[in-house]
Formats: structure tokens, sequence, C-alpha cells
């Protein structure tokens, strides 16, 4: 169970959730759109084009040849203790792909998003049609969002209970904007809402019925909106992986030196740790994306070099404030991919 | 026999220590009852393989009684009616009704670890993982301070068994409600490892570190709580302890 905050404007999230589902479609899996915002059929046009292999091979292969080419050229002479460490790299190397690489800039063609089957569940369709049903005491959006998912599980034999509907593939579900208004649950508008433990509710049940079948899921919600941080807590308890998107528009850090490269920053709050005592580490948790004009990449932060002519910065006082945040992080292992291909 | 034992994480999981009590008290051999609400049966499973104990067999043989909260929640929500009239009451059942009791589930506690005639296991023991679960899915601390005082009764006195509780807790955690219960288990219990994150951020080689408070002050002398600190690694089957900044990475 993959669980986004999503950043002030939703325009990155929706990004990755896009993402999430374009690899569903390019792998051949199942998906489940549900949305009270957009219409699925509108999300489904929009998602992102694949990378075909070879041209983006050849532009990655070209970036790393380039760097390789300057830097035997001159070896160190100051810092020559760092020459010995292995090179830090931004990006990884074309050697371990993992997944696919989409192109934003251009949509998907319709003949691919059509070769797979997809449901939908749009919220102002369905709150029309269906009769009531048993509520467990949750908001009756997520009532029914639940029944609809457990109906196609078990409809299309995803769940295994059906020896004769072998599945093959799995289901991608997707749920945007959970917790928002237009699903009917004000979290997000309150300090003290009325029913704080819908949302809790419904994640440990869709929680049960992702361990019981074979399918995945992302939600996103709108974190910033949530002012009952308790939930906030209680929700990363109950997801198995948590990412935090930041974005900088309209926030000070959009001119802060420190972040002129970068979109945002991916905080990584909580990483599954299944079927095992230990997870995956990783060197790194500081992750900063960037939307560039045809990819969306995430990287490792590093900080731009101090080539200014003065002493002092004026936003030293800054830059120690934003490394104390970027490094403080949870105690938890953090796995940070250094770059997340989807 | 007889003690309450508090699991208590912060910043960090804890979980490692469920899987070690797990695998520990059914080597010993005595009868568990494991409320698991966090994670499905065959995480564990998997888990406790790699310790060297099979789930599985232990329950087959009637050691372990597992409660999956995920899989009862389920069939709370998706089951028939006909299904509910006839069995048993859910364990979960107070997720369905307005009123928050937790009475139903300290039933099936007690019902799986009064022993039976047949029975010849060592002293009963209860896992709980993990407790803040229950105030997500809608009881009151009250009610979950009071399952846990049933159980402690039941449990610990009258059956002379253990009582093993998983809790997350934060300095400056928000949830109020949480920070109401686990301070007051924190008041009771005789044992408590409290888990943390380094202060220092993270660190590949240790994961954290462990207080081991053995609350001596609860007993009738005028001792102190004595209070042990250790660093740990986990690793893929094992989990190492060491004294603090003795890592092997550092010697």
């Amino acid at each position: 169970l993959v669980f986004t905050e999503e950043d002030k404007y939703g325009l990155y999230s929706n990004l990755l959730f896009k993402y999430f589902l374009a690899e569903g479609v390019v792998c051949g899996h199942d998906l489940f759109v549900a949305s009270a915002k957009d219409h699925p059929d509108n999300i489904l046009k929009e998602l992102p084009a694949p990378l075909l292999d070879d041209t983006h091979r050849h532009e990655l292969g070209e970036e790393a040849t380039a760097v390789k080419s300057e830097d035997f050229q001159d070896s160190m002479k100051i810092a020559w203790r760092y020459q010995n460490l292995p090179k830090v790299e931004a990006s990884p190397t074309t050697s371990t792909k993992f997944g696919h690489y989409y192109d934003v800039s251009k949509t998907m063609s319709p003949e691919l998003s059509q070769s797979i089957k997809w449901h939908s569940f749009y919220l102002p369709e369905e709150l029309s049609s269906q009769p009531k049903m048993k509520t467990c005491n949750m908001n009756s959006a997520y009532a029914r969002l639940l029944h609809s998912i457990q109906r196609i599980i078990y409809q299309e034999g995803f769940d295994g209970s059906d020896p004769q509907k072998k599945q093959k593939t799995i289901l991608r579900i997707g749920i945007q904007s959970l917790g928002s208004m237009l699903w009917g649950d004000d979290i997000c508008s309150s300090d003290t809402p009325e029913d704080i433990h819908s949302l809790t509710k419904f994640l440990y049940v869709l929680r049960g019925l992702l361990r019981k079948s074979l399918s995945a899921c992302i939600i996103t919600v709108p974190a910033h909106l949530i002012q009952n941080k308790a939930i906030m807590e209680r929700v990363t308890n109950l997801s198995d992986t948590v990412v935090g998107l930041e974005s900088f528009i309209g926030s000070e850090r959009e001119t802060n030196p420190l972040y002129k490269d970068y979109h945002g920053l991916v905080h990584v709050h909580q990483i599954p740790r299944l079927n095992s005592l230990i997870c995956d580490v990783s060197d790194t948790k500081d992750l900063a994306f960037r939307l560039k004009r045809k990819l969306f990449t995430i990287e490792r932060l590093h900080l731009p070099p101090d080539l200014s002519d003065t002493v002092s910065r004026a936003s030293k006082q800054d830059l120690a404030e934003s490394a104390k945040l970027l490094s403080s992080g949870c105690g938890a292992m953090a796995i940070g991919k250094k770059h997340l291909d989807f | 026999q007889g003690k309450f034992t508090l699991l208590q994480d912060t910043r960090t999981d804890g979980s490692f220590l469920v899987h070690h009590f797990l695998s520990f008290y059914l080597r010993a051999g005595c009868k568990v009852c494991f409320v698991a609400l966090l994670q499905s049966f065959s995480h564990y499973n998997i888990v406790a393989q790699k310790l060297g104990v099979s789930l599985t067999a232990a329950k087959e043989r009637g050691q372990l009684v597992f409660l999956e909260g995920l899989k009862s929640c389920l069939d709370l929500v998706f089951g028939e009616e006909e299904e509910e009239q006839s069995g048993q009451p859910s364990p979960l059942q107070f997720m369905s009704e307005s009123a928050s009791n937790l009475k139903a589930l300290f039933d099936f506690v007690r019902t799986s670890l009064t022993p039976t005639g047949s029975d010849s296991w060592q002293g009963p023991v209860l896992l709980v993982d993990d407790l803040g679960v229950l105030l997500s899915l809608g009881a009151t601390p009250v009610a979950v301070l009071d399952f846990i005082h049933y159980c402690r009764v039941a449990v610990c006195s009258q059956l002379k068994g253990n009582v093993v509780v998983l809790v997350h807790s934060n300095e400056d955690s928000e949830d109020e409600e949480n920070e109401l219960v686990v301070n007051s288990l924190c008041h009771h219990s005789d044992l408590i490892l409290w888990v943390e994150g380094l202060a220092t951020g993270f660190c590949k080689d240790v994961h954290g570190q462990i207080k081991i408070i053995r609350r001596a002050s609860l007993e009738l002398t005028a001792e102190q709580d004595h209070v042990q600190i250790y660093q740990y690694k986990i690793q893929d089957k094992n989990v190492t302890f060491f004294a603090r900044g003795l890592s092997a990475a550092v010697l």
C-alpha cells in the first residue's frame, strides 16, 4: 500500500499517480481507478507515453560517456584523497533497469491503454446508483469504494478464491485525493472532524484486501490540508510505504540557491518491511525531484558548488537549517532509490 | 511468570522484538495467543521460519492461536448475514458497533488461553501486535486500557501467564489518545523494552538503540528501576546487540 502525501497544488502527485497507472498498462496489469474529482476516463487518457528503449538508453549512454571522458583527463591535485572514492552518481547507470521510462510530453496511445482491462469508480456516478450497504460506521463513500474494490477482486479472481479463474496478472489500484472533501470526509476542513476513524478504518480494510489478493495500490492524499496530525500518524502506521512530495512552488524555497535545480523534495517516511526482519537500506535519504520537459526524475539532493566570492552567504543560515531538516528524517530505515523508475 | 512486558518503539520499527518473542515462547513450549492486527499470517510465518520456528506446525498442534486481524476484519465487513448469526461473534466486532467495547476480543483471548483438559503446555502467553491499531479502528483509549486490564487479570494473575504488547510512541506526537494509552501502560509494566532510532540520525551499521527497563520500583522493595541500554543491528536472520559505541563497524 503506497501512500503519497500530495504537494500543495497536486501537480506532481498527479504525475506520480499517472506513472503508476501507466506502468500498469505497459506491464499488462489490470487497473482500477477511483476518483471523486476527475472522471477516470479522463485520467486514463492523460497517461504518459512510454519511452522506447533504444532512444532513451542512447540519451543516458551519451551523458554517462561524456562525464567519464572529462574525469579521466584531469586527476585531482588538491583533493587527491577523494580520487579513490567511488563516484557519486546522481542518476543510475543503465545496467540496472527496473520498470519503464515515460515521456511526459506525450500521452499514451489509445490502443495501448485499451489493451488492458480496467475498472473505474467515479464517486458522483456511484452515489446515485448503489443501494445501501453495511458501513461499519464508516463514511459511506469509503464503504462504497471498498465494496466496489472487493467485488472486482472477487469477480476477476485476484484473490484466488475461485480455482477456475487463475489470474496471471495483478490489479493496480489507484485512488486519487482520498480524504478530501469530495469524498464526504471533513478531516481536511475542520480541526475536530466528525468521524476521525473513517479514513483509518478504510485503510485497514483496504490493507486486508490487498494482503489477500494479487494487487497493489497507490493512494494520494492532500495531507497538507489535514489539520489533525494524529490521523497522519495512524495512517503512516497502517501503510506499507509513505512518500511525501513537497513542491517549491509558492514557497520560500523556490528562491533558495540550494534548491535551484529542482522542483521539489521527496520525503520517504516509511518503507515496507515485509516478510523479513530488515528492509533495504540505501546511503541517502535526501531526494529531490525535477520535471524536465520530457522526464520526471528523482535524484539525490546535492548542494550546488559554493562559487560566491563573499565569505558569508546571506543564505548560509537557511542552508544550515535545510541541511538539518534533511538529515533528521526518521529513525526507521528509509530507502532512497537513486532514481525511481516508473 | 505473570509478567507484563511492554514493547515500545519511537520513530523506528520494533516489530523485530515481536518476532523474537513469538519464536522464543513457541520454542519454550508455551501456549501462545497472538493477536496480529497489523500484518498477515504469511508475513509472520516467513520471518519465523528464518528464526527456526514453523507457525503452521504450531497452529496445527494447537500451541498457537492466531488471530489475523486483517482477515477477521474482511469477514466482518464483507461477510454474509447468515454466517454472522450462526457462528461466534467476530473478535473485531467493535468496528461495526457504535459502542466501542472490546469485550468480544477479550472473550476470544480468554477462551483461547484457558487450558483444556488435554493441554500440556507451559504457561500461556498473550502477544499483541500492535495496540495502536485498535485506536485507529475506533476503540476509545479507555476501552483499550480496559481490555488490557482484563487480559492482565485473566492471563497474568489467574493463569500465571505472560503478556507482551507492542505500542508506538513519539515524544512530540500529536496523537493524544495513543500517548495516553502508552503512558498508562508504561506505569503498569514489569518490563519495558524501548526501541529508538539513534539520536544522531540514520546510520547504516547501527540501526538503533534499545533500553531495557526492569521496573523494580513496582515491587515492594525500595529499589529504583534498573535501566540498561544497548545498540543493535538487524540482519536477515538475526539481531545483534552490543554495548553503545562498540558496533562491529567501529572496532
